[in-house]
């Protein structure tokens, strides 16, 4: 069993949602990104999601995109987000963690590499936005043999037949996409989801977070009563770039943005 | 490898693959609309009256066919092969780019979207697109990097003067990929009502596929004409590449023709050593960027990097990934030529011809000389003249310090 498998299974267990907080690796420097995930754990984060920077985040609106251009202008390497998850293994060995990114990086390190590097530095899952599982037949195997999850987006426009395909092919979760839109934009419909999520419930037996449009508790615990978590992005990465002066208020400022939303999520009835 | 009619009409492949390149590498938000796309495409590629309707467009509004001349003072000069110019710069909006928007919007009107996106880095795309749509009666955005609409604001008041609304990007490097990059997000927020017209034979499946389709009338009159004037087929054809639309329009039809020599011509910039160039084939690797697989300008760590030429359709990391198999197969040249060298293509063409091309297309113009002099006088080179310069001229003014 992955530990994203395990940490899940209890969560479920205990009735309880996951809280899945996604920041930029190197952003707003490589020096802090490590601290920054043990504050997210600390927080109340059951998994992360560690974005590697891409200089053309297609599928990320203003916020994540200048979080890659800081991380970038201090030269974050996929080599170095790798290295950032073994230090923070070191303290950490319980925290699922999950990279998101773009494929050209993982591409231009060559992916038997990337997955062994992945595996080395103790990473558990991969999820590639700009990969779809139909141009995934040679990278899957990879992943699969070195128990890495491969975890893929379903969106508000994917048809039954991809739903049941994309499933097919994903391990941990599924990752589904609230609204039709770039991170950090427009307002979640929360009915709409519902049903979604609950339509995808029905095709596959993969846990199912959501992701984009939730950024306080009152979205956290709308979301996490019809899923079995919520990823919370471009809150708190437009957080990091608000706060970026001050490392020390840095952190209090995430811990207040996610403490309240760990509660709500604990306050639902399971 | 020798091609043949079956092997082509075998390509792209379902999963729209050219070889290792193509495919369809996006967020899955867009992955229904471009099955949709691809599934009514290939439907309306076979319909009698959406291709009639797309020949009398192209007869009645762009003014096709564009003529083959004869360009017998240049010849004499060079002093080599003849040299014959496809004058696509004498289409309705001064370059080859509209009969790609012509086929797209139609295509947008059979699918019922009332709202068209683009993304421009010259401005030609734009325009035409804009073109398109004033004519259809249907929405229009433009998506243009900050700096691309400081070098080409003519274009850009054109597109107002049209009714687009203009969207200037201020993301990356300000150029045509981020343009690129902000019209796929504008996409995804509006994926129910909006056709995004791509102008060059790159991005996700089908795209490559029906710009290529499209644009593949260059070639096919081309090779027409050329029989027609000349008694035979050209020994070679030279067009200049950016994301490469002109130039496989061009190709396509002679892919089969192995007599015919097929030159692209990338932006060297300020020279291919310098790394201050836009030619991916020329100096370049495989990756993934813009929906396909395909030669790009990157880094050691895939992040794609900043280019440089003098013309801003050129300026571009990535390029179509039907050019990325031809070159890997060995079918055509891949060369580059520097902006100095452009601009002498520039001075030449418009001083001994008083043909003014596009900055891109003196690209492929000062190629096109250097080979015709080094070739027999009985042969004959065709150079795709993709648009007109007159876009380019406070550029050309700038670099000669004149103001206008």
């Amino acid at each position: 069993m992955s530990r994203i498998e395990g940490v899940l299974r209890t969560l479920r267990e205990q009735g309880r949602k996951a809280l899945i907080p996604y920041i930029t690796a190197g952003d707003p420097h490589p020096d802090q990104t490590v601290g920054l995930m043990h504050t997210l754990v600390d927080a109340g984060a059951d998994i992360i999601e560690l974005g590697v920077p891409f200089s053309d985040p297609m599928a990320d609106g203003p916020v994540i995109q200048q979080a890659c251009e800081r991380a970038l202008r201090h030269g974050t390497s996929l080599r170095q987000v790798l290295a950032m998850v073994k230090t923070f293994r070191e303290k950490d060995d319980a925290t699922p963690i999950v990279l998101m990114g773009y494929l050209n990086p993982m591409e231009a390190m060559g992916q038997e590499k990337f997955a062994d590097g992945a595996v080395d530095a103790g990473v558990d899952g991969i999820l590639t936005v700009d990969l779809p599982p139909e141009e995934a037949d040679e990278v899957a195997p990879l992943f699969t043999a070195r128990n890495l999850d491969a975890i893929f987006l379903l969106a508000p426009t994917t048809t039954d037949d991809r739903i049941r395909a994309i499933s097919e092919h994903s391990s941990g979760y599924v990752y589904y996409v609230s609204f039709k839109g770039v991170t950090g934009a427009g307002k979640i419909d929360v009915d709409e989801v519902a049903a979604n999520v609950a339509h995808i419930h029905e095709l596959t037996a993969l846990p199912v977070a959501v992701g984009f449009g939730i950024r306080d508790a009152a979205t956290a615990a709308a979301v996490g009563q019809v899923s079995d978590g919520v990823i919370v992005g471009s809150v708190l990465v437009d957080t990091i770039a608000r706060n970026q002066a001050d490392p020390d208020q840095l952190k209090r400022a995430l811990s207040d943005l996610l403490h309240p939303m760990r509660e709500a999520l604990d306050s639902l009835p399971s | 490898m020798k091609l043949t009619e079956e092997m082509l009409k075998a390509l792209p492949d379902a999963r729209g693959h050219f070889g290792a390149y193509g495919g369809r590498f996006v967020s899955e938000t867009l992955f229904d609309s471009l099955m949709t796309l691809e599934r009514e495409y290939k439907r309306l590629r076979d319909d009698p009256e959406f291709q009639a309707e797309f020949d009398r467009d192209l007869a009645h509004y762009v003014g096709r066919p564009s003529p083959l001349y004869f360009a017998e003072r240049l010849t004499r000069e060079t002093g080599g092969a003849q040299i014959w110019l496809k004058r696509e710069d004498l289409n309705h909006t001064g370059a080859h780019k509209v009969n790609n928007t012509i086929g797209q919007a139609l295509l947008a009107r059979f699918l019922g979207k009332k709202r068209v996106i683009a993304e421009t880095g010259a401005g030609q795309h734009g325009v035409a697109t804009a073109t398109v749509c004033a004519r259809l009666g249907l929405e229009c955005h433009v998506f243009m990097g900050e700096e691309d609409i400081r070098r080409q604001s003519p274009n850009v008041y054109r597109m107002k003067l049209l009714g687009a609304e203009v969207h200037s990007v201020t993301s990356g490097t300000r150029t045509l990929k981020d343009a690129m990059n902000d019209a796929m997000r504008d996409w995804v927020a509006n994926v129910d009502d909006t056709f995004y017209i791509i102008g060059t034979v790159a991005g996700p499946h089908p795209y490559p596929l029906l710009v290529r389709d499209f644009q593949s009338v260059i070639g096919r009159e081309t090779r027409a004409q050329c029989l027609d004037r000349t008694g035979k087929l050209p020994d070679a054809l030279v067009a200049c590449v950016g994301g490469g639309s002109n130039a496989i329009g061009m190709f396509y039809p002679f892919l089969t023709d192995e007599s015919v020599e097929l030159y692209g011509v990338e932006a060297g910039g300020l020279g291919i050593d310098t790394g201050q160039h836009a030619a991916p084939l020329s100096a370049g690797r495989p990756g993934v960027l813009h929906g396909n697989r395909t030669y790009l300008m990157e880094d050691e760590n895939g992040q794609i990097a900043g280019t440089h030429s003098v013309s801003a359709g050129l300026d571009y990391p990535g390029v179509g990934p039907e050019h990325s198999w031809l070159k890997d197969i060995g079918r055509a040249h891949y060369v580059s030529v520097t902006d100095d060298e452009a601009l002498d293509g520039f001075r030449k063409l418009t001083r001994v011809e008083g043909i003014m091309p596009a900055l891109e297309t003196a690209h492929a113009v000062a190629y096109a000389i250097k080979l015709a002099a080094s070739m027999d006088k009985d042969k004959v080179v065709v150079i795709n003249i993709s648009g007109r310069g007159d876009k380019d001229m406070q550029t050309v003014a700038e670099i000669d310090g004149i103001e206008v």
